[in-house]
Formats: C-alpha cells, sequence, structure tokens
C-alpha cells in the first residue's frame, strides 16, 4: 500500500502532464514535484501508521476474544469432516433441485413456469423424460430426504466454525472483506434454503412470497458462494483430512483426546476446556441426529411398512382405506372443489385445431380403457407406490382431435383458477402409452379428492403437474 | 502481482472467481429480491443471524449450563463423566423438534384441509420418541454408574497400593 512509485491523490497525475519546452517551467516543474512527493510519502506513512493502529486494537472482550472458544474439539479436521459429507450432500441437494425446476417443463409454456423472469438461470432446462416412469419419485425423494437428513451435519459445520464469525479484525483487507461478503451469501444462502425447503414440505407458508421462486433463486445465489467455498478451502479441506487418520480417531478415547494442533484460521482453541466428547462421539453424535432424521422421514418416500416408521414426516399415513385410500395433495374441498361442480353436468373438452369434442363420463368410460401403473410423487419429496390406473390414453384423445402427433396439450381444471389448475404437458408425455386421462384408480371410480370425474396421470410427472378434475384437453402442433 | 497482492491482500485468481461469483449471485438476487425485497432480505440475512447469534449461542450456554449447575454434586461414591448422557438424547430431540416443529407444534394452518390427515399426532409422537432417547440414555448411564462403582467398591476391598485416581 502507498508505495513511492505511486503518490495517491488528485494530484496523481500531474507530474507527467506538462511536456513544456520553457525551461523556467521547467525548474517550477521540479519544485511541484518534490512537494507533492514529499506530500504523498508524509501521506503514506500516516496511511501506514494507521493501518498499524487498526490492527493492533484489541478485540473487544467477548467472543472476539480467542481464549472465549474453549471446545477442545474444534479444530480443522473435525470441520474438514463435516466438510466432506456436506461436500458431496450439497452439490446432490443441488442438481436434484435443479432437475425438480426442469420436471416441471417451465420452458414449454408460461403457465408451467413458476419464475418466468429466470433468464439464463433455465439454461439447462429440457424435456423431462417419462421413463423410468419412477424418476421424479426418486430424484425428489432424494432431494428432501438428503436435506432433513443433512440438518445436523450442517449444524455441526456451522458450530465447528463459528470462531471465524467473531474473527478479529472483521476485515483485514479487500480480499478478507470480500470473502466474508462472500460467506454470508454461503451461510445465509443454506441456512435460508433449508429453512423454506423445510417448512414448505409442511405446508407452513410463512415465508415471503411464491416458495418456487424464493427456493429456487435463493438456490443459485447459494450455490454461486458455495463453488468459491469450496474453490477456496478445498486444498485445506484435504489437508487437514490428511492431518489425522479417521480409523486412529475412531479408537482414541476421552483420556487421549487432545485439542488439534494450533492452525492459522484460529478454529483451534487457544486455551481449551478439558475434553468432554471424543471426536468418535461428537461424529456419533452428530451422524445418529441425521441417521434418526431419515429413519423418521424416508418412509414417506419409500412406502410400503416402511411409511408408518416415518414418525414425524408429513405422509407418513394413509387419509383412508380402500382403492382412493393413498395420499392427498390438495384434497377438493382445499381448492374449492365441490360436487357440485362434478355432477351429471360434467361434460369433458377435448379442443383440437379442427373441432371440438364433448363427453360426458359415460361416454368416456364406454371407449377402450387402458391401465398404467403408476406412483403419484410430490414435490414435498413424499410418494404413493404405484397406482393402478385406467382411463383413456391421452394419445388416442389427441388422434380423436385429427392430432395423431400433438406437441403439446393444455390440461384445464374445473377448480378456481390458481396455481396448477392448469398445466402444459409436452409430446413426449402425451405420446408414452402410460400417460392417461385416468378415471378410475385400483378397481374403483377415483374419489373426489384424487380427481373425480378423471384426471391426467404421466410418468415421472410431478405430482402436482397431474391435474385434478380436468375438464378441458387442449392438443396443440 | 506482488503489488496487487499487497494491495488487495490474496492473489488475482481470489478476485477473479469471488466477482464471478458475485455476477452469478448478483443475477439471481435482483429476480429472488424483485417482490417484497425488505421481506426477502430480513429472511436471508435473518437465517445467518438466526443461526449464529441465536441458536449457537442458547444451545452453548445451555451446554455449559447444564455443566455448571450439575457439576459440583459431591457423592461419596466415583462419579463416571456423565454430560453425554444428557447431550446425546436434548441434540437428538432437539434436532427433530428444530425440523418438524411447525408439525409438531401444529403451527401449519393448511396441513389437515389439505392432506385429510390429522396434525394432531406430531406432538404426542415428539414426546414419545424424546421419552423413548432418554429412558435409553438413563437406562446407559445406570449401567454404566454400575459397573463404575462395582469396580469401586471391589478396589476399596482389595488392600489396595498407591492411588489410581480413575478420572
Amino acid at each position: 500500500m502507498g508505495s513511492g512509485g505511486r503518490p495517491p491523490g488528485p494530484g496523481s497525475g500531474e507530474p507527467q502532464r506538462p511536456r513544456s519546452d520553457e525551461g523556467h517551467a521547467q525548474g517550477r516543474l521540479e519544485r511541484v514535484r518534490a512537494a507533492v512527493a514529499a506530500q504523498a510519502a508524509k501521506g503514506a506513512a500516516r496511511a501506514r501508521a494507521l493501518v498499524r493502529r487498526v490492527e493492533q486494537t484489541p478485540a473487544p472482550p467477548g467472543p472476539f476474544r480467542p481464549g472465549f472458544w474453549r471446545s477442545p474439539l474444534r479444530g480443522p479436521w473435525l470441520t474438514s469432516v463435516f466438510g466432506l459429507v456436506l461436500l458431496f450432500g450439497i452439490p446432490l441437494l443441488f442438481v436434484t433441485g435443479m432437475l425438480s425446476y426442469a420436471s416441471y417443463n417451465p420452458g414449454l409454456d408460461r403457465i408451467n413456469d413458476q419464475t418466468p423472469d429466470k433468464g439464463l438461470l433455465g439454461f439447462y432446462l429440457f424435456a423431462w423424460p417419462t421413463h423410468p416412469y419412477w424418476l421424479y419419485r426418486l430424484t425428489q425423494g432424494v432431494h428432501v430426504t438428503l436435506g432433513v437428513v443433512l440438518v445436523p451435519v450442517l449444524l455441526a459445520k456451522l458450530w465447528s466454525v463459528i470462531p471465524k464469525l467473531f474473527e478479529w479484525l472483521p476485515v483485514r483487507s479487500a480480499a478478507h472483506g470480500l470473502e466474508r461478503l462472500s460467506l454470508l451469501m454461503l451461510v445465509g444462502g443454506v441456512i435460508f434454503e433449508f429453512v423454506t425447503g423445510i417448512i414448505n414440505i409442511q405446508l407452513f407458508y410463512v415465508f415471503p412470497g411464491s416458495f418456487y421462486a424464493l427456493h429456487f433463486y435463493g438456490a443459485w445465489v447459494f450455490i454461486a458462494a458455495f463453488v468459491v467455498h469450496v474453490s477456496l478451502r478445498l486444498g485445506r479441506m484435504i489437508r487437514a483430512l490428511r492431518s489425522r487418520s479417521l480409523a486412529a480417531e475412531m479408537r482414541t478415547d476421552l483420556a487421549h483426546t487432545r485439542p488439534e494442533p494450533p492452525d492459522p484460521d484460529g478454529l483451534v482453541a487457544s486455551a481449551p476446556a478439558p475434553p468432554t466428547m471424543t471426536r468418535r462421539g461428537a461424529l456419533a453424535m452428530v451422524g445418529g441426529g441425521s441417521l434418526l432424521l431419515l429413519v423418521a422421514t424416508a418412509g414417506q418416500s419409500i412406502g410400503g411398512w416402511l411409511r408408518s416408521t416415518a414418525l414425524l414426516a408429513p405422509h407418513n399415513r394413509t387419509p383412508g382405506s380402500g382403492p382412493n385410500g393413498f395420499q392427498i395433495n390438495k384434497t377438493a374441498a382445499s381448492v374449492g372443489v365441490t360436487l357440485a361442480h362434478v355432477g351429471p353436468i360434467w361434460r369433458l373438452e377435448i379442443h383440437g385445431p379442427r373441432e371440438t369434442l364433448v363427453f360426458t363420463r359415460a361416454q368416456l368410460l364406454a371407449m377402450p380403457q387402458h391401465v398404467a401403473a403408476l406412483p403419484i410423487a410430490c414435490v414435498e419429496g413424499w410418494s404413493t407406490p404405484d397406482q393402478q390406473w385406467s382411463g383413456l390414453r391421452l394419445a388416442d384423445l389427441a388422434a380423436l382431435t385429427g392430432l395423431p402427433d400433438a406437441d403439446s396439450v393444455l390440461v384445464q381444471s374445473i377448480q378456481p383458477p390458481g396455481p396448477y389448475s392448469s398445466v402444459v404437458l409436452r409430446g413426449n408425455q402425451i405420446h408414452d402409452p402410460r400417460s392417461l386421462l385416468a378415471l378410475r384408480v385400483n378397481g374403483a371410480d377415483l374419489s373426489l379428492d384424487h380427481g373425480y370425474p378423471a384426471r391426467v396421470i404421466v410418468p415421472a410427472n410431478p405430482g402436482v403437474n397431474n391435474t385434478k378434475w380436468v375438464h378441458r384437453l387442449t392438443f396443440r402442433t | 502481482m506482488a503489488r496487487f497482492a499487497r494491495w488487495y491482500g490474496s492473489g488475482p485468481l481470489h478476485l477473479l472467481v469471488l466477482i464471478a461469483s458475485f455476477a452469478i449471485a448478483g443475477y439471481a438476487m435482483v429476480r429472488l429480491f424483485a417482490v417484497r425485497p425488505l421481506e426477502v432480505a430480513i429472511w436471508f440475512v435473518g437465517a445467518a443471524i438466526l443461526h449464529d447469534l441465536i441458536l449457537l449461542p442458547l444451545y452453548s450456554l445451555a451446554d455449559l449450563s447444564a455443566h455448571a449447575v450439575l457439576r459440583h454434586r459431591a457423592t461419596r461414591m466415583p462419579q463416571p463423566p456423565w454430560i453425554n448422557y444428557l447431550r446425546v438424547p436434548s441434540f437428538l430431540s432437539g434436532v427433530l423438534l428444530l425440523v418438524w416443529f411447525p408439525l409438531i407444534f401444529a403451527l401449519s394452518t393448511p396441513y389437515p384441509g389439505a392432506t385429510r390427515l390429522s396434525i394432531n399426532v406430531y406432538l404426542g409422537r415428539w414426546l414419545a420418541i424424546t421419552a423413548v432417547l432418554f429412558a435409553a440414555s438413563a437406562v446407559a448411564f445406570a449401567l454404566k454408574l454400575r459397573r463404575v462403582r462395582r469396580a469401586a467398591r471391589a478396589d476399596e476391598e482389595r488392600p489396595a497400593p498407591g492411588h489410581d485416581g480413575a478420572s
């Protein structure tokens, strides 16, 4: 800072400018130059002194003092173990999250898109496939369950680096300041993502705005900071992991638990308290927390007898028994659909480019029926096992309107306008022989809550896009 | 290069990586903050504050208090380290509460209507899990106490040469 060759201040351009030929001006210029240089040197010295004074400012009492943090377990190795788990977990969360976004086919039509101003952030979108039919069940089950399971690891990681939040000086250099700003995005981002995700799956809609927009854009803010954090810390993490053997730590009892050697980052306590827990104990406790959350959650995505083990998960029970007894995302009552909408007055309209066909439910049932065994898989992470749906192939309905090669279909529900009261499905979804306008499930008529008189069911489609209470299909090319 | 490092505090690559990251984050933030910007900002920054300045100090304080309050109980019998028998079930029960509190405290108003499931089961289930965790911990500690005290009694009965302060 402030080296002699770069005199700071507005006068710095002065000495180079005049290329005067006159001799007397030359002398004056020399004097000015000398004066400016002297001023600059004085200024630089003063700045250096100030920096030194600031650097020597004692840390305020409390958490800013190095002796405040006393856990003998904190250190680069422990932090790196948690970091390593997150290094695999977070990218998996990000990728499955981005897949979930793609599965809504937001690029296909505006009504599919909860984040129409996504711009370049939708660069990777692709036509969501229908094979394998359990694809969304898997990716979204992993996304939600992994997110829940990583909570203890995240807490432990944040606990292990808390002294860094209070490091003194708060900003040592431009680089340090920028990095700390990036860390605010990292920590704020990760907690924001976990909190919005976890309360959304419990239908606790207290966040400010649309979940999709908040969680999607928040993910990009977070991942931008995450990539920086990994690239700046990866080397340090690997060195720290190599500094101790995991196997040896697993054999170390309390009597032999010692703090890690002092580290330049100041994670290791300068005045450690006597240990009350071994490192293996700390890892086991955090791992145990993750395991407990896994057991208390995963069953809602796996189904079968495991569903009842998901003691605290939102969809850990069936809402009823019988053919229609499987889980419901939104009941008819909750979206304002009543029996009056779906009684004898109900008709299905199928629009094509040339004609509009209108059917009663009895007429639809009289047409050749097809069956498909498909699950309902929700963005909230829960899913049902395969259900036996029967009804009409979307491809056959497209052909009826004279559009056997339809590129898309607009599916509209009788539910009052709102999110997911309509959706546009892509050609590959129409033409999969398992894609149905279902009238019956598991050998019985659909119940009102499952979309009576007719609903869409498409393999690998997010549950909310399997529109219920359908009353109009518009095929397009 | 050296001058840059002195001025900036790190190498140029550091600066490039950070600027690229801020640019991507900025692009997303414009959209994140497009609707109700103040509230979103409060949520975003508040998330970090809530954890770093409230949750973490609270659980650290609880841990320290448990230590302080329960430490100086002089007993004639040897006391094995006990804090983890309290810490582990508290942690496990605590993370379950932290993740599932909207269901446990029935805060999610739309839940019963949307899913046709009762929200009232969760508090009982969480309490039951908590009870099992603490009971298991109590049993484990009781077994440990018995082992330690039996060993101590055996030591007393034996004419022990020298003190081998077990701690």
